[in-house]
C-alpha cells in the first residue's frame, strides 16, 4: 500500500510539475476572466438586439390639433412612466387617412408597426395582429388621458396581414435562427479539429507525410475531411429534425421567409457554415497543429471557444444594424464575416454580394493555412532537441 | 545558383542548418552519384537526419542549396523517392497491406494498385498472416517491415533510410542488407545513415563520415581504408638479429609477435631483409586496415567511441 501511495506521488508531482510550469498553464489561470467576460457580454447584447429588433414606431394620423395634444400627452406620460414603457409616435403630417393609402403606407415604410387615424374619441388602429393587440391598450390610455376623460376610449381596429415592419422583425428573426444555427454548428464541429494533428505527431507519421506532400496539402486535406464529416453530420441532423417536425405536423409555411427565399437562403447556409467552418478550422489546425500532446489541445480548447463566442457576439450585435460601420466590420473581419453575411441573406435580397463574401472569406482561409504551415514548418517540424523541448508559446511565436 | 549534374541522384553545395543559432548541419558540400549505395555514418547529433531531412525538402537549409534527382525542390520529386525516416511511424487502426498503399498513394501510386502490391509484397516477405490485421496488432519487428515495403511500394528511383538497422535483430538485419541489395541491383539509389560501420562496409560503394555537423570525409570505402597503411603481425623464431632494421624501432615484441604498420617500402622489400637477416620468420600477415579503423583515423576516437555507444544502446550491433 506504502508502495502504491509512493508510486502515485511520484506520478502526481510530475505531473503536478508538468502543467503548472508549462506556459498554457497560463491560459488556465485566464479561465474564469471569459466566461464573466462572455456572461456579461451576452447579456448586454441580448437585450440590446432585442430592444432594436422590438423598437415600435406609430405613425399617427390624426388632425393636426389632435396629433399634438396625443404627442403631448405622451411625453407627460414618459416622464412618470419612462421612455421605453410607451410606443414612439410619429406624426405623418399631410397624410389622407383613408384605409387605402394607410395599408400603402404600412407596407412601404418599414419604420412603421402601425397607423393611427380616426379622432382621439374613436382612435382606428391600423397594423398587423400582433402590434395592433400590443399597443391598442397604451393607446386607449393615452386618449383618455389627452381628452381627460375617465371612461376607456374604444379602439377599432383594422388588421394588414404583413406591414412593412412586420416583415422586417420577421427577416430579424430569421437572421437571428440563421446566425445562431451557424455558430451553433461551427462551434460544436470546428473545435475538434484542434486536434486533429496530434495522432500525426504522436504517431510520428508527420514525418513521412511531410517528407512525401507540400504541408499545405496535408493541412488542407484534413480541413476538408473534417468539412466532410460536419456536412455529413449536418445532414444526419437536419433530415432527422424535418422529419421529426414532419411527423409532429409541423407547419413550415409559418416560418418567416428571408429575403433572398428559402432555397437561396438554403444553399448560403451551407455555403457559409462551410466557409466559417474553413475558417476557424483552418485557424485552429494551425493553432493545434502547434500542441504537441492531448493535454496541450486540452488547455487551447476553452480560449478557443471564448474565441468562437467573441466573433459571434460581433456578428450578433450588428444584426440590426445594416449597412452601419460595425455590421460593416462584421462583414468585413474574415472569421464573422459567414455569421453576418447569413444575416444579410435574410434581410436583404441582393445576391451578388454573397459571391464577393465567399471569395473574401476563401482567399482569407487560404491566407491562414499558408500561415499556419508556416509557422508549422518553422517552429515544429524541425529536429534536434533544442526545438522539442520549446513550450507550446514560443512554438506559436517562434521565439 | 549552378545547373544541377544529371549524374548526381543528390547534390548538395554548403548547406546549412542552425537551431537556435547552434549550427546542427554546418556547411555540407555532398553528390551522390545515381544507382549507388551511399552510406552517411555518424553518431547521434552529428547532423545525419538534419542532412537527411534537408535533402528530402522537409526542413529547408539555412544557407547553401540542395538538388534531389536534378530538382531544387525535393517535395516535386517524391514520387520518384521512398523515405524511411528514424522514428518509425504508421496509423494504428490501419490494415497492414493499407498502411502500404495509403504510403504508396502519398507518392502518386494509384490506391488499388497500392493494394495490391502491399498485399503481394507481405506475402513476399513472410507476412502473408498479417496482411489484414492492424497495425496495432502487429509486433514491432513486422511493422517495421511493413513500413520498410511502404517505403518501396511505389518503386522509387531513389530510397533514403535513416538508421533503417535500428531495433532490428540479427536476422532482420540481414533480410534488409539483402532488400537493400535487391533494390540496388535494379538500378535504385540508395541513401542510408547509420551508426553501424560493418554496415556501411558491407553494402557501400560510397560513404560519408559526418561528425559536429560537418564531413571530414566522403568518398568510396576502399579509400577511406586506403588512408591508412596496412598492419603487419609477424611471429619470429630470433628476437634479434640484422632483421630488426626492417621494422620500426619503436616496434616492442609480445612473446615472439610483432605488430607493427607496414613501412613505406611496401611487402618486398621487408620480406627480403626478414629472411636475409635472419628473422625466423613463423608466420607473417599483412593486413589491409578496416573502415573502422579509417573512421577512427577520420573523425577521431572520441567520436567512434561515442557511435559504438550509440549502436550499443539503440540494440544495432552489427549481425
Amino acid at each position: 500500500m506504502i508502495e502504491t501511495l509512493r508510486a502515485a506521488f511520484v506520478i502526481a508531482r510530475r505531473d503536478f510539475t508538468a502543467i503548472i510550469f508549462s506556459k498554457s498553464f497560463f491560459f488556465f489561470l485566464l479561465g474564469p476572466l471569459f466566461p464573466l467576460g462572455i456572461g456579461i457580454a451576452a447579456g448586454g447584447l441580448g437585450s440590446q438586439v432585442s430592444r432594436d429588433i422590438d423598437n415600435p414606431v406609430i405613425g399617427v394620423a390624426l388632425s393636426p390639433a389632435e396629433a399634438d395634444k396625443l404627442l403631448e400627452t405622451r411625453a407627460r406620460l414618459t416622464r412618470s412612466l419612462g421612455s421605453k414603457s410607451l410606443p414612439e409616435l410619429v406624426l405623418l403630417s399631410n397624410f389622407e387617412a383613408d384605409e387605402a393609402t394607410i395599408k400603402a403606407k404600412l407596407n412601404s415604410t418599414k419604420s412603421l408597426s402601425a397607423i393611427l387615424s380616426g379622432t382621439l374619441a374613436r382612435p382606428v388602429l391600423t397594423g398587423s395582429e400582433r402590434d395592433v393587440n400590443r399597443w391598442q391598450g397604451k393607446i386607449s390610455l393615452m386618449a383618455e388621458t389627452a381628452l381627460s376623460q375617465p371612461t376607456p376610449v374604444e379602439i377599432e381596429t383594422r388588421l394588414v396581414g404583413q406591414t412593412g415592419s412586420s416583415s422586417e422583425r420577421n427577416q430579424l428573426i430569421t437572421a437571428q435562427a440563421g446566425q445562431a444555427i451557424l455558430i451553433l454548428l461551427t462551434m460544436i464541429l470546428a473545435g475538434m479539429v484542434l486536434s486533429n494533428l496530434v495522432e500525426e505527431k504522436t504517431n510520428k507519421i508527420i514525418e513521412i507525410l511531410a517528407a512525401a506532400i507540400p504541408m499545405d496539402a496535408i493541412f488542407l486535406g484534413k480541413l476538408f475531411a473534417m468539412l466532410g464529416m460536419a456536412l455529413v453530420g449536418i445532414a444526419v441532423w437536419t433530415t432527422t429534425g424535418l422529419s421529426v417536425a414532419l411527423l409532429v405536423g409541423g407547419n413550415f409555411d409559418a416560418l418567416p421567409s428571408p429575403a433572398v427565399g428559402w432555397p437561396i437562403f438554403g444553399v448560403l447556409m451551407i455555403f457559409y457554415f462551410s466557409m466559417a467552418y474553413l475558417l476557424l478550422g483552418s485557424l485552429f489546425l494551425g493553432i493545434g497543429a502547434m500542441a504537441t500532446t492531448v493535454r496541450e489541445v486540452q488547455t487551447l480548447s476553452m480560449p478557443v471557444t471564448m474565441g468562437q463566442l467573441l466573433v459571434f457576439f460581433l456578428a450578433y450585435s450588428s444584426i440590426t444594424k445594416l449597412g452601419e460601420p460595425v455590421e460593416w466590420f462584421a462583414v468585413l473581419f474574415p472569421f464573422s464575416s459567414p455569421f453576418a453575411m447569413i444575416a444579410r441573406a435574410a434581410q436583404m435580397d441582393n445576391i451578388w454580394q454573397h459571391g464577393l463574401a465567399l471569395l473574401w472569406q476563401a482567399l482569407f482561409t487560404m491566407i491562414i493555412i499558408r500561415f499556419s504551415v508556416m509557422l508549422f514548418r518553422r517552429n515544429v517540424m524541425k529536429s534536434g532537441q533544442a526545438a522539442r523541448k520549446k513550450g507550446l508559446l514560443a512554438r506559436v511565436t517562434g521565439k | 545558383m549552378l545547373a544541377p549534374d544529371p549524374e548526381f541522384a543528390i547534390e548538395a553545395r554548403n548547406i546549412v542548418k542552425r537551431f537556435d543559432g547552434e549550427a546542427a548541419v554546418d556547411g555540407i558540400d555532398l553528390t551522390i552519384r545515381k544507382g549507388s549505395i551511399f552510406g552517411i555514418l555518424g553518431p547521434n547529433g552529428a547532423g545525419k537526419t538534419t542532412t537527411l531531412r534537408m535533402l528530402l525538402g522537409i526542413i529547408d537549409p539555412d544557407e547553401g542549396e540542395r538538388f534531389l534527382l536534378g530538382s531544387p525542390d525535393p517535395i516535386s520529386k517524391a514520387h520518384q523517392v521512398g523515405y524511411l525516416p528514424e522514428e518509425r511511424g504508421l496509423y494504428q487502426s490501419m490494415k497492414a497491406y493499407d498502411a502500404i498503399a495509403f504510403m504508396g498513394a502519398l507518392r502518386g501510386l494509384p490506391l488499388a494498385e497500392g493494394r495490391r502490391r502491399g498485399r503481394a509484397m507481405m506475402e513476399q516477405h513472410g507476412l502473408g498472416a498479417a496482411i489484414d490485421k492492424q497495425i496495432r496488432q502487429l509486433s514491432k519487428g513486422m511493422a517495421q517491415t511493413v513500413q520498410l515495403l511502404g517505403t518501396l511500394v511505389h518503386d522509387p528511383d531513389l530510397i533514403i533510410l535513416d538508421e533503417p538497422f535500428s531495433g532490428l535483430d540479427a536476422l532482420n538485419q540481414g533480410k534488409l542488407e539483402r532488400l537493400i541489395r535487391a533494390q540496388a541491383d535494379r538500378g535504385v539509389t540508395i541513401i542510408f545513415s547509420t551508426h553501424v560501420i560493418a554496415h556501411a562496409e558491407r553494402l557501400c560503394e560510397e560513404i560519408a563520415i559526418i561528425a559536429d555537423g560537418k564531413i571530414p570525409f566522403k568518398g568510396k570505402v576502399s579509400d577511406a581504408r586506403d588512408r591508412l597503411r596496412p598492419q603487419v603481425h609477424l611471429e619470429t623464431r630470433n628476437l634479434d638479429g640484422p632483421w630488426r632494421s626492417a621494422i620500426p624501432a619503436d616496434c616492442q615484441p609480445l612473446g615472439h609477435n610483432w605488430h607493427f604498420t607496414l613501412p613505406e617500402s611496401g611487402v618486398e622489400p621487408l620480406l627480403h631483409a626478414l629472411v636475409e637477416g635472419g628473422a625466423g620468420i613463423e608466420s607473417l600477415s599483412i593486413e589491409r586496415p578496416g573502415l573502422h579503423d579509417a573512421f577512427v583515423q577520420i573523425a577521431g576516437e572520441a567520436v567512434a567511441r561515442k557511435m559504438e555507444a550509440d549502436a550499443n544502446n539503440n540494440g544495432e550491433e552489427a549481425a
